[in-house]
C-alpha cells in the first residue's frame, strides 16, 4: 500500500469527518429542537439513536427470514419503519419520563439520566452486552476520486443526511406544524392562547427528533458494521457538543456544527492521535461554552430564573 | 451533632440514630470479613454523597462528573506512595490541593453559565479526566497503578477489612462534622439563598459565583479524601473505577437520600452499595432498575428517602426575618426545593 501523501490524508480526514460529522448533526437536530422547545437536554436522546440502530438490525434479520434480500429495497424499509418506531418510542418517552416534569428543571435532567441507564439497559437486556454485527450490503467500492477512497456508502449518508436536513428546514419553516414549533419556542403560553395544542406539537419535537436519531442509527451501523448497547453514550454527548456549537436550539446551527465538529476530529485523528480524538471534542465543548456560550449561529440566549 | 431543633429529639428518630451508631461501632466487632467489606465500601460512598451534597444539596449545581475529583485524590496519593514513597498522611494534604485547583480550574469559567450547561461541561471533564488516565503513563494507562503501599499508623499497618473500616470511618466522621458544620455557616446560608432564587440572593449582596465555587471547590475536595482514602483501601486502582456511570451513581446517592439531608446521604449509600451486593444473582437487570427507578422516584417523590430539613429552616428564617420586621423576606420566596 502507497503511503498518502499530506494533501491526499488531508482530504480523506475531511470525507470521513464529514461522514461521521452526517451522523452529529442528525443527532444534534434531535437534542437542539428539543431543547429549543422545552428548555431540555434530553439526556437519553443518544440511547434513542442505539435503538434506532438495534431495531434497524431486527428489521434486516425479519427481512433475511421473509427472504427479501434486495439490499435497496430492505435498507429503504428498515430506514423508515425503524424511524416510525423509534420516533414512537421518542414520544412515549416524553409522555412517561418528561412531561409530568416540565417545570421542574433538576427533576427533568434526572429524570432524563434514568431514561438514559433505562434504555440503555433495556437494550442490553433485550439483544445482548456484546457487540453485534450489522449485515454487510455494501462493499467498499466508490466512486473513482484519486488518492481519496470514498466508497458508496459514505456519498449515501452524506448525500440522504443533507436531503433529510433540508427536508427537515422546509418543515419547520414553511408549514404550519413547523410555524407552531417556532411559536412555542418564542413563547409558550402565547402560543397556547393562539390555539395551539403545546403538548401535540411538543410530542411531534420527539418524534422528529428521534426519527433523525434512528436514521443516523441505521446508517452507523451500516457504516461501522457493529453496535453495541452503549453507542449511543458518546456519540450522544458529542452531538450535543455539536448542537452547542452552532447554537442550541438553533436548526442550521447543528447542522454546521455536526460537521465542523466531525471534521475537527477527523483532522485531530489523522495528524494527532485517534486516542486523544474524543478530548478534542470535550475541549471544543467547554471552550466552546466559556468563550462564545451561544454558539457560531445562536441567538443570545438569557439564563431563565 | 443533633440540631437545637425540638423534633430531633423525638424518642424514634434518637433511638434511630442510637442504632445506626451501635451498629457502625459493632460492625467490626461482630462482623465477618466480607461484612466489614461491604461496610467500609459503604463508609467510601458516604463520603463521596456527602461530597456531592455539598455541590448539588446545598449549592443546586448539578455535577456529572464527580468521579473526576475522586479520581484526582486516588491517583494523587496512588502516584506520591509508590513512585515517591510519601507515607499515606502526607499524601492527603497533596490530595486537597490537587483536587482543589482542579475545582477552581474547572469551576470559574463555568460557574457563570446556565445550569443545564454546568451539568454536560461537568459530565465532559469527567470524560476528559478519565481519558487522560487511560492514556497518560505516569496514570499506569488502562491497567491503571497497583502495589499501593498500606496505610501506617506509627508501627501499626492498616491492613485489615477491620482497621480499613475504622480508619474509613474516621474519615466519615471528619467529612460529617464538616459538612454539618457547613450547612450551619454563613456560606452554607448564603448557598442556600443562591439555590432558592439567585436573583434575590444577587440583590441582599451575595455574589453568586463566589459561593458556587466555593461549593465547588470544597465538594472536589471530599472526593479527593474519599479517593485517597480508595487508594489504600484497594491498593490498586485503574480509570475503570471513575467512569460517568461512578458520577451517577455518586448522584443517585444524594437523590435517593434526599438532596441536603445528611442521614438521607447516609441512609442510601447503605442502599446503594448493600442492595446490590444482596442481589448479585440479579446483576444483569440492576443499571435497567436503576434507571427506572430514577425515572419513578422523580415523578413520585423528588425530595427523596429522608428529605433535608432545611426547608424547614428556611420557612422558620422567613417567619423569624418578618418578625423582626426585616424588609423584603429575602431568604427566599420558595420554601421547598426546585
Amino acid at each position: 500500500m502507497v503511503l498518502p501523501n499530506r494533501m491526499d490524508l488531508a482530504l480523506q480526514q475531511l470525507v470521513n469527518g464529514l461522514t461521521v460529522g452526517a451522523f452529529y448533526a442528525l443527532i444534534a437536530l434531535g437534542y437542539t429542537m428539543v431543547y429549543g422547545i422545552i428548555r431540555l437536554i434530553n439526556f437519553a436522546h443518544g440511547d434513542i439513536y442505539a435503538v434506532g440502530a438495534f431495531l434497524g438490525l431486527s428489521l434486516y434479520g425479519l427481512f433475511a427470514v421473509l427472504h427479501v434480500t434486495n439490499p435497496v429495497l430492505t435498507t429503504v424499509l428498515g430506514l423508515v419503519v425503524s424511524m416510525g418506531c423509534t420516533g414512537l418510542i421518542g414520544v412515549l418517552l416524553y409522555r412517561v419520563a418528561y412531561r409530568p416534569l416540565l417545570h421542574a428543571r433538576l427533576s427533568i435532567l434526572i429524570s432524563a439520566i434514568g431514561a438514559s441507564l433505562t434504555l440503555e439497559y433495556g437494550l442490553f437486556l433485550i439483544y445482548s452486552p456484546s457487540f453485534l454485527v450489522y449485515p454487510h450490503l455494501f462493499g467498499r467500492a466508490g466512486p473513482p476520486l484519486g488518492g481519496v477512497e470514498v466508497s458508496w456508502l459514505q456519498v449515501l449518508i452524506f448525500v440522504s443526511s443533507v436531503a433529510l436536513m433540508g427536508a427537515l428546514y422546509l418543515l419547520v419553516h414553511r408549514t404550519k406544524i413547523g410555524m407552531a414549533m417556532r411559536a412555542l419556542a418564542i413563547n409558550q403560553d402565547a402560543a397556547r392562547l393562539m390555539g395551539i395544542d403545546v403538548n401535540r406539537i411538543i410530542a411531534m419535537t420527539f418524534f422528529l427528533g428521534s426519527s433523525l436519531a434512528a436514521f443516523a442509527g441505521v446508517l452507523t451501523g451500516l457504516y461501522y458494521s457493529q453496535i453495541s448497547f452503549l453507542m449511543g453514550f458518546l456519540i450522544g454527548l458529542k452531538a450535543f457538543t455539536a448542537a452547542v456549537l452552532g447554537g442550541i436550539g438553533n436548526i442550521p446551527g447543528a447542522v454546521v456544527g455536526g460537521f465542523l465538529l466531525g471534521v475537527l476530529e477527523g483532522l485531530a485523528a489523522g495528524y494527532f492521535s485517534s486516542r486523544w480524538k474524543d478530548v478534542v471534542a470535550f475541549a471544543i465543548l467547554i471552550i466552546i461554552l466559556v468563550v462564545r456560550p451561544r454558539g457560531l449561529l445562536g441567538e443570545r440566549v438569557v439564563e431563565r430564573m | 451533632m443533633i440540631a437545637s431543633n425540638g423534633r430531633a429529639f423525638s424518642p424514634p428518630r434518637l433511638a434511630l440514630v442510637a442504632a445506626v451508631v451501635l451498629a457502625a461501632i459493632l460492625l467490626p466487632i461482630v462482623g465477618s470479613a466480607y461484612l466489614v467489606d461491604v461496610g467500609t465500601l459503604v463508609l467510601v460512598y458516604i463520603m463521596l454523597g456527602l461530597g456531592l451534597n455539598v455541590v448539588v444539596g446545598y449549592a443546586g449545581l448539578l455535577d456529572l462528573g464527580y468521579a473526576a475529583f475522586f479520581a484526582i485524590g486516588a491517583y494523587t496519593t496512588a502516584i506520591l506512595m509508590t513512585q515517591y514513597h510519601v507515607a499515606f498522611w502526607f499524601t492527603l494534604p497533596a490530595a486537597v490541593v490537587c483536587t482543589a485547583v482542579s475545582g477552581v480550574v474547572i469551576g470559574t469559567p463555568t460557574l457563570r453559565m446556565r445550569s443545564d450547561y454546568l451539568a454536560i461541561v461537568t459530565l465532559g471533564f469527567g470524560e476528559i479526566v478519565r481519558i487522560a488516565a487511560t492514556n497518560f503513563t505516569f496514570t499506569g494507562g488502562p491497567e491503571g497503578i497497583y502495589d499501593i503501599p498500606h496505610a501506617t499508623i506509627g508501627a501499626f499497618v492498616v491492613r485489615s477489612p477491620q482497621a480499613l473500616y475504622v480508619l474509613g470511618l474516621a474519615f466519615v466522621l471528619v467529612v460529617l462534622v464538616g459538612s454539618y458544620n457547613l450547612a450551619r455557616s454563613r456560606l452554607g446560608r448564603a448557598w442556600l439563598a443562591i439555590r432558592e432564587d439567585e436573583a434575590a440572593a444577587r440583590a441582599v449582596g451575595i455574589y453568586p459565583v463566589y459561593y458556587k465555587l466555593m461549593a465547588y471547590v470544597l465538594g472536589a475536595i471530599f472526593a479527593g479524601l474519599a479517593g485517597s482514602f480508595f487508594a489504600v483501601k484497594l491498593t490498586a486502582i485503574n480509570p475503570s473505577s471513575f467512569t460517568f456511570i461512578q458520577s451517577v451513581t455518586i448522584l443517585m446517592v444524594i437523590i435517593l437520600g434526599g438532596m441536603g439531608s445528611l442521614p438521607g446521604v447516609m441512609l442510601a449509600a447503605a442502599v446503594i452499595v448493600i442492595l446490590p451486593e444482596a442481589l448479585r444473582a440479579f446483576d444483569q437487570i440492576r443499571m435497567f432498575a436503576f434507571g427506572i427507578g430514577l425515572i419513578v422516584l422523580m415523578l413520585a417523590r423528588p425530595q427523596g428517602l429522608w428529605p433535608s430539613r432545611i426547608g424547614q429552616i428556611v420557612r422558620r428564617t422567613v417567619v423569624l426575618s418578618e418578625a423582626s420586621a426585616a424588609a423584603g423576606g429575602a431568604a427566599g420566596g420558595a420554601p421547598t426545593g426546585e
